[in-house]
Formats: structure tokens, C-alpha cells, sequence
């Protein structure tokens, strides 16, 4: 049986929530995101002009559509998780902080969803 | 309210320089870009609901002022991609040394310019004119 307190034993072992976890994320995420990011510019450049039947086209390619889903999906975690260190760094009332990291993180879980949906939708073709 | 007011960064003043004003950049391209993200989601959804809603998507981002947002944004996503890969390196330990980090910082700026002009140029050139 230790003699210590539990205070004791977590004094200076720093905040013990997910930082690591967060860090390497972001990290993960940010690599994901420079790589899909260089596709897609050029691809992007390759189009040669962004009307609706080329990027039907485009899209309707399967390794086209995987990649923009890859870099939506990758894009708004990263997104997710630079905003939350914004958030966290600079708000210091306690209620908004909560109330902005979670209509944060539920705007760009929707905005991947909504977008991810929408390439779906070009990719097999569904008349709108 | 927390028992203790602990400070929130930052929570002193610092001189300006140029380390610090890259890593401001670094944020506030950032932010920008969330906001380019949300561009990019309206672009697709709006590609996804037909012809008649993309035309008036296309007019809407080629006014002048979403034009602008627009440019902001490819910017922002050359500095955030280059200053990215300069953060990368130090987060593997590499590039730390004073000189080496104010080299890194200038030509992270200087090419984050030359960068997105080029994209601005080449995404303008097609017929289209993507962007």
C-alpha cells in the first residue's frame, strides 16, 4: 500500500488529457492533406476548366472520387483539429469555449459529410 | 469561471519578429483555409445539384470579392503547405539551428508568393477558367 495521496502522485505529470493523441493527429492528418492537396491542384489544372460535364467526368474516374473523398474526409479533420487549438488558446470563458468547439466540430462534420455526399452523387452519375 | 484564472496564450507581449510572424501566419492561413474548405464543400454541392444551381454557383465565386476570398485562399494554402513541411521537419528534429530557421522562413515566404501565383495562372488559363 502506498503512503502517497492520490494528489501526490499526479502533481506535475501535466494536463493528462489526448495532447499526444492530438499532436500526433494532426501531424498524420497534415501529411494525408499535403499529399492530396498537390493531386488535387493538379488535377485541378489539369481539368482545363472546371464546367459541369468535366467534372462529371473527372469524378466519374474511381481513383479520382476516392482521392476527393480521401482529402474532404482528411481536410476537415485537420481543419477540426487546428481550429480546436485556436479555440482553446484564445477563448477563456469556459461555457463558450465548450459552445464554440462544439458547433465547430459539428459545422465541419457536416460540410465533409454534405461534400462527400456530393461527390458520391457526380461519381455514379445520379441526375440531380 | 475556473477557481484559478490561468493566462491564455499569448499572455505577454513579444517582440515582433520574424519567427513569431511566421507562426501567426501559420494560424491565420489556417483559419482561412476552414473557410476554403467550406468553399470547396459549396463548389461540389453545388456541382451535385445540377446545372442550372453550378451556373449560378460559378457566377457567385467569380464576382470580385469572392475572387479575392478565392485568391486569399490558394495563398494560404501555399503558405500553410510550405511552412507545414518546415514545421514537419522540426517536429522530426530537423532545422533547428537559427541560421537554418531564418533561411527556411524566408524561402517559405518568398516561394509561398511565386507558388500561388503560378497556380493562380495556370487554374485561370482554361477555357473555364477553374478557380
Amino acid at each position: 500500500m502506498s503512503l502517497e495521496s492520490p494528489l501526490r502522485r499526479v502533481l506535475g505529470l501535466g494536463a493528462a488529457k489526448e495532447g499526444s493523441r492530438h499532436w500526433y493527429a494532426q501531424r498524420l492528418s497534415a501529411i494525408s492533406v499535403a499529399i492530396l492537396g498537390i493531386w488535387f491542384f493538379i488535377a485541378l489544372a489539369g481539368l482545363d476548366g472546371v464546367d459541369l460535364d468535366r467534372v462529371r467526368a473527372w469524378l466519374s474516374a474511381p481513383l479520382a472520387a476516392t482521392l476527393l473523398l480521401l482529402l474532404i474526409g482528411t481536410l476537415a479533420w485537420h481543419t477540426i483539429l487546428g481550429l480546436q487549438v485556436v479555440i482553446e488558446d484564445y477563448v477563456g470563458s469556459r461555457g463558450l469555449r465548450l459552445g464554440l468547439l462544439i458547433g465547430m466540430k459539428f459545422t465541419f462534420v457536416f460540410a465533409a459529410t454534405a461534400g462527400a455526399f456530393a461527390v458520391l452523387r457526380l461519381a455514379v452519375g445520379v441526375p440531380a | 469561471m475556473p477557481r484559478h484564472e490561468r493566462p491564455l496564450s499569448p499572455f505577454m507581449q513579444y517582440r515582433w519578429l520574424y519567427s513569431n510572424t511566421l507562426s501567426i501566419l501559420h494560424r491565420l492561413t489556417g483559419i482561412l483555409l476552414s473557410a476554403g474548405f467550406l468553399l470547396l464543400v459549396y463548389w461540389l454541392v453545388a456541382a451535385a445539384r445540377g446545372p442550372e444551381f453550378y451556373e449560378r454557383a460559378l457566377s457567385h465565386l467569380a464576382s470580385i470579392p469572392m475572387q479575392v476570398v478565392l485568391a486569399c485562399v490558394l495563398w494560404s494554402w501555399c503558405y500553410h503547405f510550405l511552412n507545414g513541411i518546415r514545421h514537419l521537419c522540426w517536429d522530426a528534429g530537423v532545422g533547428f539551428e537559427r541560421g537554418v530557421a531564418r533561411a527556411s522562413g524566408w524561402a517559405v515566404a518568398i516561394a509561398s508568393l511565386v507558388l500561388a501565383a503560378l497556380l493562380w495562372l495556370v487554374l485561370r488559363s482554361g477555357p473555364g477558367g477553374a478557380v
